[in-house]
């Protein structure tokens, strides 16, 4: 209410308001829920300047937030009291008028000490709070750029201010990070032209800070850092920050200069030497790892200058986690360099690879170094896992371009060696399947034709016979990486005639079917959906025996459709629900020889299935059934765009008709008072765009005379109340369109785009629950607000 | 203390060890790769093995042709294979006290030492141990005597013939002192001088040192032993597993959850709390769930059969002899058990029988049970499995009574109406099979394709010759090697050219280096004993710095007839005193908390233990005669001068020395303590921490003076 009208006129209208905030500064035993309650709502009344002097006249705030309020208080030790008062205060302080309250009553330094409070959420809290106050008193009063001398600041502004330069001067560390984080913040989210005033006059500190060894909190400096130079005051001017830059990146452990590194090289406007730093940086344990595995003097086509120092080498060899933790943030951070527009160029591609694929032989065991530092390094990696999920996503990322002939089959060897080794945890072996696709699938075509260059070929006859052995393995994950593997290969490469000849010879396609019978069921919704896949693009086990032809497509499909109607678990049947729309959209053949009859079996299975995913996913095939049968070319999103195109009256009935006949109708109307959300949301869009498709025309109704609708809203009442209710039967499309033009569909629709309890929200509903507790309890204790 | 390697096999050890005058056999181990030089012994007359050409020196000498023949490149011994005994010279085997058992692969030769060395001691061993190690040597027994071979070769162990002949054969070593099989008699006799124990029993070995078995969580009854007296001890790790059942990544699940509940901010409201405990409720049963799936399906049961291994008895010692770990360091168990499943379903689907040479008891519970898991997924549900060997019904039943060695969950099993093991349901519904032998019943039965686990591992003798020669010929079959203690090359030399298809998934859950590593931290060891093999890496991954023993000190290595001097002294021994001795003891506080009290005894010593007695009162002096016998009984009892203690604080003491008239004090410091110079007296006095001297120039007054002014600064009592 506070917010819609006048907090001031609230408590002049409600006395009892400012009665309960006077009972709250009497020193009692009072909860310190009801306290922390009547702190934030008094900081929401004082949000509004006019209700702030009110409240100042009536001497509540200084009561309320001053020391003489609930800081003495036993009350203050809990956290919720502490957590309200800060988040009053935060309402409150919302005018320049606040200020000076917040600056005489002593409570910026209640705040100061909050920031190191034992419950993270005050502490952050008192952070944000800091933030906030000094960007309201900074921003205001200054017109022209503010004066560089602290004593024409603002004293709130003053007051923060010397906070933090007394934190950072401190160098402890807390102290020190709870000032860098305000800093932070403060640079994210402010933009007024005093920021630079700020940085210009903190600068130093930061500077003095780096000369400290240890470093304290080099991880907030590092945010700090970054934060400062995405300020778009400051990083247009000139005002020493990249020469900070560069000397905390050369200051800074390998470790904490990752992230800085990247943050440097994800910035729009840097010189391009610090650019030039930062990318070595990031480079240099890959570089470390190269010179290990070569002993050669320096690994050839990094950036000049990139070798690996000393320190990061004792970082890799210190211990297994550090040098784990070094290379997966290293890894990570150039897969998310490697896409963007503004990555350094020339992008060193093939020394990238060679280290990818070094580490990967580090950690298998299969690199034989001859330096000591190799040694060492590979007998950290080995098997460990998380760096090899880090490396292979690595390898992923770099298939975007090529590489050297002979890297890229040093990287088709290693990724066949992952694939084969039986010591390939599952994870690893997700990661060497999804590398390797996306290898495949970026390897170059043969010249002069369109189909597979003949090392890719060569590459896919090692691999058939591997993916095969795995979709035998005993883990069930590994299984399914493997079927999702093999339906991303056909879907990418189901056309070329290599791909087709090199599979169908391989057993692949068999034990893909015979997976759909498998315990578990993420492999069985897995092998569903690359049976699919093989099936749509010719590939299915038994196409390739002509003389079964027939018989054996209809028991795929009927397998599918036993999938849909029994299979205990929703994943497998969500998968054949997939299957069957793809099929349908595609017109495969299985579908088009009579699409009717299956159109209605499926709708049929999808109508009693208890996954709303299934019967959801059921009206999406319904919807492509309907836009193929009404003549819509354009299915994926026939509502979106203006209305559609009228079908004319003869065809259009023929369509209902069929439309009837696969049950189509009666699926969307009990779908529309579905007890989940998001189906009744499908079955509205789609009955409005059917009555869009049909109704333009008019002409059928007047021919057909008034349809009986009786029944059907019979049943539509009975549906909406929740009941199962019998089978409606055929339906006459008239009637149909006749209930479709009653319905309110479009109020329907605004009512399920509501948050799912926009009910439970309401007024209302409030008012209903505290009547029942009232009812209930027989005594007025209702928690009411 | 002493230890006497007598074998070179890392996980087949046998080791000597001298003790506080005790002298304790550790495992008795047989190595069999001796066999791999030998032909295969076959059940049915193969016409391919007795036609071989018989092997002549390269000038055309043919003298050896009826020992030695020739296969695909191969030479091999044509005779009743042999086995390398452990070394029988280095110690006087009678004088071993015990034999402590630790697996049953580690006591296979036992016969060998029990019945032919003189040795009158003990064995000590688990039940389990001794039982499916009795079921392990009578199917050697009976592999070896079904198939009697006339001819015994002898001719070319001679050292001058042997170094004529190709490798490997060339470079056996010790072949003089290897032995045909021993008798079932043999067997029963050694078996009868082992005496069973339980994990944790203490058992004294002549007042002088006490063992104790624990549990090595690697097989059925499996375990490590403490040796130890009052002052020290000794570990003895061999063949021990760290794969345990209860999920400890679960617990740290629940922990975890509960540790956030704990932990929440208290600012958080009653909804945010509630919202975060589902949450987390979610996530533990999801996490739940994917590891319940990972442990029904992939990782290996075999750890779940005994009791987990027991590390914190084995803190504090002061050597640990570490042995029998794994023999395979790059391969994970679990992968391996996966590479098996992969490759039986392949080779079944094509048509194809798998072959398993295997021991009767050990890996074969593990694939069992990863099979019964796994055949129904993999639609191999009708697919015979066939166990073939002569002690096939008693290893299947032997394990499923052991309940209380195994562990907590399947000891629960027992008491339920199901098996702990479930091969037993595998049997009940016909899917798995077991046999005697190929001859009989198995004949009637044998239909293809098929799975047979049949031994040996090494194929040179046992059911596997038969499948060998009868499968070898296809390449739609498979013969899979999970046994880790033979090359697989090697085994399969004697069948080339071999069109089957070999698999190589060695499966040994015995402790690798990582764990190794981790076990070392946390017992912490003075130092740590092992065979060479683990202080350097593989000879064919030189480069894998990570597949060796890595610990400080460095661990200390043997071989092969070597003896360790281990290197620790023994400083201390426990010493009873008598109460009534006790009585009389007065004690003197010389600084607080620390007293002090004479004791005048005499010290009896008998069994390894000693007792300070009163000493007798002097005899009231009688006779002549008996007085002279009283006081050759009765040890001199001196008047003793009194025991001095605490320090000299040399500047009180020169201060002390000045005050009574020595002039011209001089103190140098050295290395041990001080040196007081009296220039004018030409005398030193030494002070250093357990001993003062002071040394003058024959003037005894000075040197009283002196001494009486040092021990001013001494407490006496």
């Amino acid at each position: 209410m506070a917010a819609e009208g006048s907090s001031l006129q609230l408590l002049q209208e409600n006395p009892c308001l400012v009665e309960l905030l006077c009972h709250v500064l009497k020193p009692q035993g009072l909860s310190a829920r009801v306290l922390s309650f009547s702190l934030r709502l008094a900081g929401v009344f004082a949000a509004q300047e006019s209700c702030f002097q009110y409240l100042q006249q009536a001497e509540l705030l200084p009561g309320l937030f001053g020391e003489a309020g609930p800081l003495g208080q036993a009350a203050w030790s809990a956290p919720t009291v502490r957590s309200g008062w800060i988040q009053g205060l935060r309402s409150l302080a919302q005018h320049p008028s606040a200020l000076p309250f917040l600056a005489d009553c002593g409570t910026l330094d209640t705040i100061f000490s909050l920031q190191g409070d034992s419950s993270l959420f005050v502490a952050s809290a008192a952070g944000q709070l800091l933030v906030h106050i000094l960007g309201l008193s900074l921003q205001g009063p200054a017109e022209g750029p503010p004066s560089p001398q602290a004593c024409d600041w603002p004293v709130c502004a003053q007051k923060i201010v010397g906070h933090i330069e007394g934190s950072l001067r401190s160098m402890a560390t807390p102290q020190v990070t709870q000032a860098l984080n305000v800093l932070t913040t403060t640079f994210g989210h402010c933009h007024g032209p005093w920021m630079q005033v700020l940085w210009e006059r903190l600068s130093p500190l930061v500077a003095c800070l780096l000369q400290e060894d240890p470093l304290p909190a080099a991880h907030s400096l590092v945010d700090l850092l970054l934060s400062v130079a995405r300020s778009p005051v400051l990083s247009s001017s000139d005002c020493g920050l990249w020469e900070t830059l560069a000397q905390t990146l050369r200051r800074l452990s390998p470790a904490q200069a990752g992230p800085l590194a990247l943050g440097i090289l994800k910035l729009q406007d840097c010189p391009q030497a610090l650019r030039a730093q930062a990318f070595g940086v990031l480079l240099q344990p890959l570089a470390c790892v190269l010179t290990a595995a070569d002993q050669a003097p320096g690994p050839p086509g990094l950036p000049e200058g990139t070798t690996g120092d000393s320190v990061t080498v004792d970082t890799l060899l210190s211990s297994k986690s550090a040098c784990a933790g070094l290379l997966c943030q290293t890894l990570a951070h150039l897969e998310l360099l490697q896409p963007l527009p503004q990555r350094p160029s020339p992008w060193p591609q093939a020394p990238l690879l060679g280290a990818a694929v070094t580490i990967l032989r580090f950690c298998n065991g299969s690199a034989a170094p001859a330096s000591d530092v190799g040694g060492r390094l590979c007998a950290i990696l080995a098997g460990c896992v998380r760096v090899q999920r880090a490396a292979l996503d690595f390898l992923g990322a770099l298939a975007q371009e090529t590489g050297p002939q002979e890297l890229v089959t040093q990287v088709s060897a290693v990724l066949l060696e992952y694939l084969r080794s039986p010591d390939s945890s599952p994870t690893v072996l997700k990661k060497a399947f999804q590398a390797t696709l996306r290898w495949l699938l970026s390897s170059p075509r043969a010249p002069g034709c369109c189909d597979l260059d003949p090392d890719t070929q060569l590459f896919l006859r090692e691999l058939l016979p591997v993916l095969r052995k795995r979709l035998c393995s005993p883990c069930w994950e590994v299984r399914d990486s493997g079927l999702e593997f093999l339906t991303q290969v056909t879907r990418h490469w189901g056309g070329q005639a290599g791909f087709r000849h090199a599979l169908l010879a391989s057993e692949v396609p068999e034990l893909a079917e015979q997976l759909l019978r498998d315990p578990e069921s993420y492999v069985r919704a897995s092998a569903v959906t690359a049976v699919g896949q093989l099936s749509s693009q010719g590939l299915h086990a038994t196409a390739a025996s002509p003389e079964q032809l027939g018989g054996q497509k209809e028991s795929l499909l009927a397998e599918l459709l036993h999938v849909l109607s029994t299979d205990s678990e929703g994943f497998p049947r969500r998968a054949a629900m997939q299957v069957f729309t793809e099929w349908l959209r595609d017109r495969h053949a299985d579908v088009a020889e009579d699409t009717e009859r299956f159109v209605a079996r499926v709708l049929q299975a999808a109508s009693r299935d208890l996954d709303w995913e299934v019967r959801a996913q059921g009206l999406e095939l319904a919807l492509v059934f309907l836009a193929q049968t009404l003549g819509q070319p354009s299915a994926r999103c026939p509502y979106a765009v203006a209305a559609p195109q009228a079908t004319p009256p003869g065809p259009l009935a023929q369509a209902l008709r069929a439309l009837s006949r696969v049950r189509l109708f009666e699926f969307a109307f009990r779908a529309l008072f579905d007890c989940d959300r998001p189906v009744a949301q499908k079955s509205c869009d789609l009955l409005l765009f059917l009555r869009a498709q049909a109704t333009p025309s008019g002409g059928l109704q007047e021919a057909e005379g008034s349809p009986d609708v009786v029944p059907v809203e019979a049943a539509l009442q009975r549906w909406r109340a929740g009941e199962q209710g019998e089978p409606l039967g055929d339906l006459e499309p008239e009637a149909v369109l006749a209930v479709l033009r009653s319905l309110d569909l479009e109020g329907l629709r605004g009512a399920l785009a509501e948050s799912s309890d926009h009910v439970e929200k309401s007024p209302q509903s409030l008012l209903q629950d505290m009547l029942a507790t009232v009812g209930v309890r027989g005594e007025n204790q209702a928690d009411c607000y | 203390m002493k230890l006497y390697c007598l074998s070179g096999h890392p996980t087949l050890p046998c080791n000597v060890l001298k003790f506080k005058s005790t002298t304790i056999m550790l495992d008795c181990g047989l190595d069999m790769t001796s066999t791999l030089n030998f032909l295969p012994l076959p059940l049915v007359q193969s016409p391919r093995l007795s036609n071989l050409p018989g092997w002549s020196l390269k000038d055309g000498n043919a003298f050896l042709d009826k020992e030695l023949k020739e296969c695909s490149g191969h030479v091999f011994v044509d005779s009743v294979p042999e086995f390398c005994l452990p070394e029988t010279e280095l110690i006087d085997l009678s004088t071993v006290d015990v034999i402590l058992i630790s697996n049953y692969h580690c006591m296979m030769a036992l016969p060998y030492i029990t019945e032919h060395t003189g040795f009158t001691g003990t064995v000590y061993a688990t039940e389990p141990t001794v039982q499916i190690g009795r079921l392990l040597m009578e199917e050697l027994v009976n592999f070896i005597e079904r198939v009697p071979k006339a001819q015994s070769a002898s001719l070319w162990k001679n050292k001058d013939i042997q170094r004529l002949l190709p490798s490997p054969l060339k470079d056996a070593v010790e072949v003089s002192t290897w032995r045909r099989c021993y008798t079932m008699q043999e067997v029963n006799s050694a078996l009868s001088k082992i005496q069973l124990v339980g994990y944790s029993q203490k058992i004294e070995l002549f007042g002088a040192v006490q063992v104790t078995p624990l549990s090595s969580g690697y097989a059925l009854g499996s375990s490590n032993w403490i040796i130890q007296s009052h002052y020290e001890k000794v570990s003895y790790v061999s063949g021990s597993s760290l794969l345990t059942t209860h999920p400890q990544h679960l617990t740290a699940a629940v922990d975890t959850v509960h540790q956030s509940l704990v932990e929440l901010p208290s600012g958080l409201g009653f909804w945010s709390k509630l919202v975060v405990v589902v949450f987390l409720f979610l996530f533990y049963l999801i996490f739940c769930r994917i590891i319940g799936r990972k442990r029904c399906l992939l990782s290996l049961p075999s750890s779940s059969f005994s009791q987990p291994m027991d590390q914190a008895s084995l803190k504090n010692s002061d050597v640990l002899v570490l042995t029998g770990l794994t023999q395979i360091p790059t391969a994970n168990p679990d992968g391996m058990v996966g590479e098996f499943c992969s490759n039986l379903a392949l080779t079944v689907r094509n048509g194809g029988n798998v072959l398993v040479p295997c021991y009767p008891s050990g890996v074969i519970y593990d694939l069992l049970e990863c099979l019964y898991q796994y055949i129904d997924s993999a639609g191999l549900s009708n697919i015979p499995f066939y166990f073939i060997s002569p002690v096939a019904n008693s290893s299947l039943e032997f394990s499923q009574i052991f309940a209380e060695w195994l562990c907590h969950n399947k000891q629960t099993k027992v008491y339920l109406p199901e098996p702990p093991f479930p091969h037993a349901e595998l049997i009940q519904t016909n899917k798995l099979r077991h046999y005697p032998s190929i001859h009989g019943d198995f004949s009637n039965d044998f239909r293809q394709p098929c799975v047979v686990f049949t031994g040996h591992p090494s194929l040179r003798f046992g059911d596997v010759v038969h499948f060998m020669e009868l499968w070898g010929k296809s390449s739609l079959n498979t013969v899979i090697f999970t046994e880790p203690d033979f090359s697989y090359l090697e085994a399969l030399a004697p069948y080339q050219p071999l069109a089957m298809k070999c698999i190589y998934c060695p499966i040994d859950t015995r402790l690798n280096f990582i764990q190794v590593s981790k076990l070392l931290k946390e017992v912490q060891p003075l130092h740590v004993v092992c065979p060479e093999q683990y202080t350097q890496p593989p000879p064919a991954q030189s480069h894998r710095m990570d597949l060796m023993i890595d610990c400080q000190p460095p661990a200390m290595s043997y071989r092969r007839a070597e003896v360790l001097a281990l290197p620790f002294k023994r400083l201390f021994e426990k010493i009873e005193i008598m109460p009534e001795l006790a009585d009389s003891l007065v004690p003197m506080e010389i600084k607080p908390g620390i007293s002090l009290a004479t004791v005048s005894a005499v010290l009896h010593t008998k069994d390894n233990k000693h007792v300070l007695q009163p000493p007798p009162r002097p005899a009231p002096p009688t006779s002549g005669k008996k007085r002279k016998r009283a006081s050759e009984d009765i040890p001199d009892c001196k008047v003793l001068k009194p025991l001095l203690s605490g320090s000299i604080p040399v500047e009180q003491f020169v201060q002390t020395l000045e005050k009574h008239g020595f002039s011209d004090v001089k103190v140098e410091d050295t290395a041990k303590g001080h040196i007081v110079l009296l220039q004018e007296a030409e005398t030193l006095i030494q002070i250093e921490e357990d001993s003062t001297h002071i040394i003058c120039d024959n003037d005894e007054m000075l040197r009283v003076r002196l001494r009486d002014l040092v021990l001013k600064f001494l407490q006496k009592f």
